[in-house]
């Protein structure tokens, strides 16, 4: 048993230095959009001035985060959202993330089996992302992919979150219109009472509105905002939206209600508000990524913490102060 | 060859050796009217195992739409399973539309059900290894590391 594979002149492809890219990925190049979202992933400390060049040039994209729990139809509706939008001449962009494997590190990335068509289009960028150890439903560089693609020209970007529990809401803080997707069929009205993952939603759609049980789905989530929201305050009243991507019902009307609610936070100044959101998330994301870093890099400055905690000379946070500098109490809990 | 070496050689070509441990990512795919895609799901499956990264594209792909998902996912490898004998004008397409895109640098392996008489037609159309129906996982797993790791990083 071998494998046939005679020996061909190595292709040792040259290693462009990632500023290189910068012009051409603002110029709307899809290999060099592709290859930096590559090293933004892998962490390339040669790709960090590059990046940050990018986001300099991003800010004007409309980010929607769409979740759900796994088999609800996110993918699915991601590609009719592709068609819907690419309708107005729009380039849409895709951060579809799939777990990792927290034993191996691979990972199946699977969403493209639902978006062919779409995704194939010149009028889309659709990139699978694995988790590789993130929880929360989103991976570590998914924002800077989504900085890449603002960057790029593609407007809306859309982050496809994995599947989710009731709990894993990170989307939240990353994207500016949050689409919750039910599918119907799952457990009853007290669902929708419950905390967590519906709470977030700017809009509910419900998937397989071809389905018969959908309309009790639906009529649980319309009982649900009755009574009201955390986010009263806001003139915005999430709609509930049945969509079927077999029939294509109403899937126009989604991609409508995602463009209201971005014309309302505009208008209504929550914009503001939610890129402060944002950016707080971010900065915090990072500042936890570079400790994380200068931790495993200096392994024995750590060892003697470590077993001065384990002889009990220091508690576990007072070691965590003294990492970070903080030697006064008062800064850190 | 163990994941140290790889890395190490992987590294080859990049300014900062130490940072350069990319996670392999591969592109498997069905390509033109072979709707049988259980040995493609077994070999995402050995991959992901093998710690790569996976992007599936489901059945029925045409050359140009596989080459197009390879660019935007920029994967190092696209592996093509066929079994329903049109694999050499298929892969010809497939070799056709990676060079039109300037995505050669992408390594193409085939599998399935490849007679030997076809290899030459199927090498002259770019493919850089064929992975025989009997095929032992590690085998698979080795051939396309080994392909990356002579390449370097791009």
């Amino acid at each position: 048993m071998t494998v046939f594979t005679p020996s061909r002149p190595v292709r040792r492809a040259a290693y462009r230095p990632s500023i290189e890219l910068v012009p051409e990925i603002l110029a709307g190049n899809v290999a060099a959009i592709a290859r930096m979202i590559t090293r933004a992933e892998a962490g390339y400390p040669e790709a960090v001035p590059a990046l940050a060049e990018i986001y300099r040039h991003s800010g004007k994209a409309h980010v929607v985060g769409i979740t759900g729990v796994p088999g609800a139809g996110k993918s699915t509706l991601v590609s009719s959202l592709i068609r819907a939008f690419g309708s107005e001449g729009r380039k849409v962009g895709v951060v579809a993330v799939d777990p990792s494997s927290p034993f191996s590190g691979g990972a199946i990335l699977g969403d493209r089996v639902r978006m062919s068509e779409a995704a194939s289009s010149s009028q889309a960028f659709v990139r699978s992302m694995a988790t590789r150890g993130q929880l929360g439903g989103l991976a570590r560089s998914t924002l800077q992919a989504v900085d890449v693609l603002d960057a790029a020209g593609y407007s809306p970007i859309i982050i496809e979150t994995v599947g989710v529990g009731q709990d894993e809401v990170e989307v939240v803080t990353a994207a500016h219109s949050i689409v919750v997707l039910s599918a119907p069929g799952l457990g009853d009205d007290i669902q929708a009472i419950k905390a967590g993952i519906l709470e977030i939603a700017d809009i509910h759609a419900v998937s397989k509105s071809d389905k018969p049980e959908a309309a009790a789905t639906v009529s649980a989530l319309r009982g649900m905002m009755t009574l009201g929201s955390e986010r009263a305050q806001s003139k915005w009243s999430p709609p509930v939206l049945p969509v079927s991507a077999v029939s294509g019902e109403r899937i126009g009307e989604l991609k409508d209600a995602i463009s209201r609610h971005w014309a309302h936070l505009r208008e209504s100044g929550e914009l503001a508000d939610r890129q402060r959101g944002i950016c707080r998330t971010r900065i915090l994301g990072a500042a936890k990524h570079l400790f994380q870093g200068k931790f495993d890099a200096r392994a024995g400055e750590i060892g003697e913490h470590i077993q001065a905690v384990v002889n009990r000379d220091m508690d576990p946070a007072g070691a965590a102060r003294l990492l970070l500098g903080w030697t006064d109490e008062g800064q850190a809990t | 060859m163990s994941e140290a070496n790889m890395t190490e050689q992987v590294a080859g070509d990049a300014p900062d050796r130490d940072a350069m441990t990319g996670t392999i990512r591969v592109l498997v795919a069905k390509l033109g009217l072979d709707g049988h895609d259980r040995g493609a799901k077994v070999v995402a499956r050995i991959l992901r195992d093998a710690g790569m990264e996976v992007v599936y594209t489901g059945l029925y792909k045409s050359p140009d739409e596989v080459v197009a998902a390879a660019v935007q996912e920029d994967v190092d490898v696209i592996g093509v399973s066929l079994l329903s004998g049109s694999h050499v004008p298929l892969f010809r397409e497939l070799g056709r539309c990676l060079r039109e895109q300037k995505a050669d640098h992408i390594f193409v392996v085939a599998g399935g059900v490849i007679p030997e008489q076809d290899y030459a037609a199927l090498w002259d159309s770019g493919v850089d290894a064929i992975v025989p129906q009997e095929a032992r996982a590690e085998l698979i797993v080795t051939t396309v590391r080994n392909l990356i790791a002579a390449r370097g990083r791009v």
